[in-house]
């Protein structure tokens, strides 16, 4: 890090300091302060580490007020410093409106995660690991290099072993272990796509080797057959982090066996780092291969969506539950970004922003509930809108959230996903669908199992909501309402971004139009054969 | 007045906030006062709106009034605006009216209840959803107000949620509505497709001008339809509404008839442009599917014994007349037939809701009888509703009726006949509900069939339990009795010639403790069974007249009562609107139809209009009231004059309702279900069972490996980022080329 003196921060006007780099850096820093601190004073840990987390939350939300959405598309706050020159590694960041909100999820998440529960032993340890995890996610969002990516990509993996493992439930051990090596098998092959990728770009252009992912996106110099087999590679590193089906089934035992703060990041954040690769590594630096890809990752998504939701109506764990349903909505955004047209692609990133606030509250809610019934099965539990109302009731808001009820954030991402999804392919669409139903059967159907009926035993004395807890899950609650009623403030702001994106793969992919709604054409015969419009497109 | 739209939505909502954040300090009645004041604020700022508008040129008369954009995304841009109509403020006024009685009645029907605020809260959330569902300018809107009442109407069907079946209910109704809802989100994609907008007054101008080819009409239109059956509960997907009964009264009054089961013709009218540009086949499959429906959920009415299940198959088979009028391309016939329906059957659901307030919580109509002595207000303003159902002149409900009949005869005479015989059926189930409830003999202190069987237990018990003590007496005396011959000396003789008169008188007790319960058993056996109906007479229980629970004296002492007032005045104003309700459609002359010519330009001249003479109509008129006198008279001679058998019509497979229900819960609970357990199995098995393997077989086949397989995970990443390099290695001599 001693190159951070060396950053140029170039183009952010009013940014009087590198704010991305220190993004990273004051969290690097808060989990050493913490180190360093005694190992008996918890209080002052949790204060070092909040406190860290809310600076770099109130960081990360002030990028909000400098990022200029009418540029939305270009990268903003960017800043740069050489690193290992002779290989063209560089330190560069930057933000556009792609990861702009994927950094404000992560600067509100953490310190929700933080206050939200305390780990009850090794608490130095703990502060600290969280806080490496939040500089490496960070670090994910913003980095334009693609080595310093994929540095940050699989340091996240250490701390978040470390926390299922130690502070984790049950059969921690296994999932710890299942996550660690299962992600970073995924991601192997993705460090010679990187090589890959910066030598034959280099090799093509016969400029120096460099890592600088606008560079080497934008000369697109790559020939087709090359680009098609390092696609595939960077998708399998992302595909085990989404997950997509198959390749899903560490998730639910990692959520499961985490401790509540480790899942809340797990789901609202890590999640991300797939579904964001997908879009920065995937349509953006290989966009003919996205294209080419698109029907094997759409055909995926759209099972995920039933599949997670059949698997998720059937468990019989809370955290499992809501871990399944986690594989469904990932699936709407793997729908959504294959889909390559705005709509699809907006719903897509709206969806993560989304499924981070909803899955993390529903986290917390059951970890809440297993703090006091030392319990997450569904069938021990029953009756505790009686003893907890005003829990039921945020457990009530949240859970339409995800399922989806229009007025509330779940429905925004999910239905322009299927909007761009239908204009692009219809009946994927028309299946997908199909999952709003199974969502609510699942989450209904286990909301009455848990809150519903008479109280059995213990459940009729359990505690409602604490202030505490209250004040930790209302932010979530605010987004909740907030993005379900007057989502407009984050769509503009992504929307520069995301139609640069898809002009970009339109110039890139031969006979290839986004694929839109007819108005303005002849609608006569619309319809007519189920055609496909970005199929016709291709025929061109 | 007309940009004051916005309020008639915001009144609710306010409440709805206040209700969330301050209901549990509030209190009763205060919570319930703020809500039904929120309503009527809504009502008053309707009247106003309707008032601005009916007072302007008829083309002047549709307006759009933009709150905000909501979701401007790519080529789509959705508002949240508001479209002020003649069809939108035809639906606002009933649905603020009949909402704001109906929570005026609920500040007496929820008297006493622990969570009195919560329910305000959700009765307010709802109304601001269903305005919103009518006023919305695009379909997206219409679509949030659709799940939102949805959601609303599974938070108050589950209430009362400790009991289970509650709890059911509303989860069932949410996830059938969600069936449909799947149809109408699909129906907004297509549309959005085709004209790249959703907002009514793009989609249906456009539609209206006849540019839209006839397929894509016809799958937006079958999509939409998908959606208004959920909502509606038209076959196959009514099998929530029986069971949304679950619900608190006022609940099932609001929400499961007046308003929110309209909104699926609400729906179809509003999009007309689009069925008339749609095939052929759409409007028929409406049609018949509507008169399917409502017969089918007639002959369902006539077998139940729960005074609300009748009044829920009653709906649905109304709604069935509705889609049926909505088929024929007689839109002004639903639209009306959906306000006089909102009149007469939420005084009949409030009607009942009094009722069960009166027999302390008891809704089968086997108890009730003679009640209109007991609670007189009730029983007369459900007279007035039931007049008004069953079709008879001039109550509002007839004129409705024969409208829809009339246009049924118009599209086809078989369609015609199906609607007659539900219209005599619905006289029939309507006035045997009102016999059974109001007159005959008053059978609330009757002993039930279950006090009765209880009682007869407690006897054979009480028998039993003496064989029991004789059996024992018996054993004693003969284990006495060895004893004694045991030690056996002379002078012991008279011991033990006692002790075998002991036994033997033990055996004879037995005897007749054993004939005891021979008797009882007998008589058990043959004791008349209690009458499931007991319209004669009080029915006989013989011998255990004297044993009966104490609970059937003090049903006889605490008569049945009539309801507050705040329970009565809204059952009166509705009672007047079922009376007057057919003077905004009367067929005499056009000037008489005023409910068309005010939504006409709602309509693009898609109303059908009729092809048949005056003399023809006057014809079918006197049959529908013929059909109607018969069903009444046929009822009134089984259940009030006893001439006729009753169970002749009340066959067990109407009262399990065909068993369809039955049929789809087992095919739920059965293969449903065995198909999802066996997908969770799958996932265990076979995809995190592959990932299994391929450790287990690394584990195995890495015999020489063994060293590193030294379990620390960073060992295993070395090894990985080793393989790694060795593979970019190749890769690059390869591709160097």
């Amino acid at each position: 890090m001693g190159a951070l003196s060396t950053f140029v921060v170039a183009s952010s006007p009013g940014v009087p300091f590198a704010v991305l780099p220190a993004l990273i850096v004051v969290p690097a820093v808060g989990a050493l302060l913490v180190v360093c601190l005694p190992r008996r004073r918890p209080e002052l840990l949790k204060l070092v580490a909040v406190a860290t987390s809310v600076i770099v939350g109130g960081m990360s939300v002030w990028l909000l007020k400098g990022f200029d959405a009418t540029h939305g598309a270009e990268m903003q706050f960017t800043s740069q410093a050489d690193w290992i020159s002779d290989l063209g590694i560089q330190w560069l960041l930057g933000i556009d409106g792609i990861s702009l909100f994927l950094v404000v999820l992560t600067g509100v998440l953490f310190p929700i995660a933080l206050l939200a529960v305390d780990p009850g032993h090794d608490d130095r340890a703990y502060y600290a690991w969280l806080l490496v995890l939040e500089a490496g996610v960070m670090g994910v969002f913003c980095a334009l290099d693609l080595v310093v990516f994929f540095l940050c990509f699989e340091v996240v993996l250490v701390p978040m072993y470390f926390l299922i493992g130690r502070w984790g439930h049950g059969n921690r051990a296994y999932a710890a272990t299942k996550f660690f090596l299962y992600t970073m098998a995924g991601s192997a092959l993705m460090l010679v796509g990187i090589l890959a990728v910066a030598f034959l770009h280099a090799d093509a252009t016969g400029t120096s080797v460099t890592f600088d992912l606008v560079a080497i996106a934008e000369a697109q110099a790559i020939d087709t057959n090359a680009a098609r087999w390092i696609f595939a590679a960077f998708a399998l590193a992302f595909a085990v982090k989404v997950p997509i089906f198959p390749l899903h089934t560490w998730l639910p035992d990692a959520h499961t066996e985490a401790p509540t703060a480790g899942s809340v990041i797990l789901a609202g954040v890590l999640l991300k780092l797939g579904t964001y690769g997908f879009l920065r590594f995937g349509l953006y630096l290989f966009p003919e291969a996205s294209h080419f890809f698109a029907p094997v990752f759409l055909t995926l998504g759209v099972v995920g969506i039933i599949y997670g939701a059949v698997v998720a109506t059937m468990q019989r764990d809370l955290k499992r539950l809501v871990a399944y349903s986690s594989v469904a909505h990932l699936g709407f955004i793997v729908l959504g970004t294959f889909a390559l047209n705005t709509e699809g692609i907006e719903g897509g990133l709206l969806q993560m922003v989304n499924h981070g606030v909803s899955t993390s509250a529903l986290f917390l809610l059951v970890g809440m509930i297993y703090e006091r019934r030392h319990t997450r099965q569904i069938d021990e539990l029953g009756g505790l809108q009686k003893s907890a109302p005003v829990m039921a009731a945020v457990f009530t808001l949240v859970m339409l959230s995800s399922i989806g009820l229009p007025g509330l954030n779940g429905f925004v991402g999910e239905f322009l996903v299927l909007v761009g999804a239908f204009n692009a392919h219809r009946w994927w669409a028309v299946v997908a669908a199909g999952g709003v139903v199974l969502a609510a059967l699942y989450l209904l159907w286990a909301y009455q199992r848990v809150f519903h009926g008479p109280a059995k035993g213990d459940n009729a004395e359990m505690p409602d909501l604490k202030l505490r807890e209250g004040l930790v899950l209302a932010p979530l609650l605010a987004l909740i309402v907030f993005m379900g009623v007057y989502p407009k403030p984050v769509i503009e702001r992504m929307e520069p971004a995301v139609d640069a994106l898809v002009a970009h793969i339109e110039e890139h992919v031969d006979g290839f139009h986004e694929p839109t709604s007819r108005f303005g054409v002849d609608i006569e015969g619309a319809g007519d054969h189920g055609s496909d419009h970005a199929d016709e497109g291709d025929d061109h | 007045m007309l940009d004051l739209v916005w309020l008639i939505p915001s009144l609710p909502l306010a409440g709805f906030l206040v209700l969330t954040f301050g209901g549990k300090r509030l209190g009763e009645p205060w919570a319930g006062w703020l809500a039904t004041g929120a309503m009527a604020g809504s009502f008053l700022a309707t009247v106003g709106v309707f008032l601005d508008l009916a007072g302007r040129d008829v083309q002047d008369r549709r307006a759009v009034t933009t709150l905000f954009e909501w979701i401007p995304a790519g080529d789509l841009r959705v508002d949240v605006g508001f479209l002020a109509d003649p069809l939108s403020l035809t639906m606002c006024l009933f649905i603020t009216g009949v909402g704001a009685l109906i929570h005026l009645y609920s500040v007496g029907y929820m008297h006493g209840d622990g969570e009195f605020p919560r329910f305000f809260t959700y009765l307010n959330l709802f109304a601001f959803s269903m305005l919103i569902l009518v006023l919305g300018d695009n379909l997206l809107l219409t679509f949030l107000g659709w799940e939102g009442v949805g959601a609303c109407s599974y938070l108050l069907i589950s209430f009362w949620f400790t009991d289970e079946a509650n709890a059911t209910a509303g989860k069932k109704a949410f996830v059938t509505n969600r069936i449909g809802d799947w149809g109408f989100m699909v129906a907004i994609f297509m549309t959005f497709f085709t004209f790249g907008s959703v907002a009514y007054v793009d989609v249906l101008d456009t539609t209206a001008a006849g540019t839209v080819a006839q397929s894509t009409a016809t799958f937006i239109a079958v999509m939409l339809f998908v959606g208004a059956i959920g909502k509606s509960a038209q076959f196959p997907l009514y099998l929530w509404l029986p069971d949304a009964m679950a619900g608190p009264t006022p609940v099932s009054a609001l929400i499961h008839a007046a308003t929110m089961v309209t909104s699926g013709v609400y729906l179809l009218t509003r999009v007309n442009p689009i069925i008339a540009d749609a095939a052929d086949w759409v409007p028929t499959m409406i049609a018949w599917t509507g008169a399917g429906t409502a017969l089918f959920a007639a002959t369902i009415a006539v077998a139940q014994r729960d005074i609300k299940k009748v009044l829920a198959y009653s709906t649905v088979s109304q709604l069935g007349y509705m889609f049926l009028a909505v088929g024929c391309g007689a839109y002004v016939a639903a639209v009306f037939h959906m306000v006089t329906h909102a009149f007469f059957k939420a005084l009949l659901f409030l009607g009942s809701g009094s009722v069960i307030h009166g027999m302390d919580g008891d809704q089968d109509m086997a108890h009730y009888g003679g009640l209109r002595r007991f609670m007189p207000i009730t029983a007369g303003t459900f007279i007035i509703g039931w007049l008004a159902i069953a079709g008879v002149p001039p109550f509002a409900g007839f004129w409705s009726k024969d409208e829809i009949l009339a246009f049924a005869w118009n599209e086809s005479p078989l369609l015609w006949a199906v609607g007659l015989v539900t219209a005599v059926l619905t006289a029939f189930y309507m006035t045997r509900q009102v016999v059974l409830t109001f007159f005959g003999r008053h059978r609330f202190a009757d002993p039930r069939s279950d006090e009765v069987d209880a009682v007869w237990a407690a006897r054979l018990a009480g028998a039993d339990e003496g064989v029991e003590a004789a059996r024992a007496a018996v054993v004693d005396a003969e284990t006495a009795l060895e004893v004694r011959r045991g030690a056996a000396t002379a002078a012991d003789e008279a011991a033990v010639t006692e002790a075998e008169g002991v036994l033997s008188a033990a055996v004879d007790a037995l005897t007749v403790a054993e004939a005891a319960v021979a008797d009882v058993r007998a008589a058990a056996d043959v004791r008349p069974d209690l009458p499931a109906l007991a319209l004669a007479g009080a029915p006989d229980v013989g011998a255990v007249a004297d044993e009966l629970p104490d609970a059937v004296a003090d049903r006889a002492a605490h008569h049945p009562h009539e309801s507050p007032w705040t329970m009565a005045f809204p059952l009166v104003v509705l009672a007047g609107l079922s009376v007057l309700g057919g003077l905004v459609q009367l067929p005499f002359s056009s000037s008489t139809k005023r409910l068309e010519h005010w939504l006409e330009p709602t309509l693009f001249h898609n109303e059908v209009h009729l092809s048949i003479g005056a003399g023809t109509l006057w014809v079918l008129a006197v049959i529908a009231v013929a059909g109607g006198a018969v069903g009444i008279a046929v009822a009134v001679a089984a259940y009030g004059q006893r001439r006729i058998d009753h169970t002749a019509f009340e066959r067990p497979i109407l009262a399990e309702a065909w068993r369809f229900d039955r049929k789809v819960s087992d095919f739920m609970g059965g293969p449903g279900r065995t198909g999802f357990d066996a997908t969770a199995a799958f996932d265990r098995k076979v995809v995190d069972g592959a990932v299994e393997g391929m450790a287990t077989l690394v584990r195995r086949e890495a015999g020489l490996l063994r060293r590193f397989h030294n379990g620390l995970v960073r060992t295993y990443a070395v090894g990985i980022g080793l393989g790694a390099v060795g593979l970019v290695l190749w890769f690059l001599s390869r591709s160097s080329f």
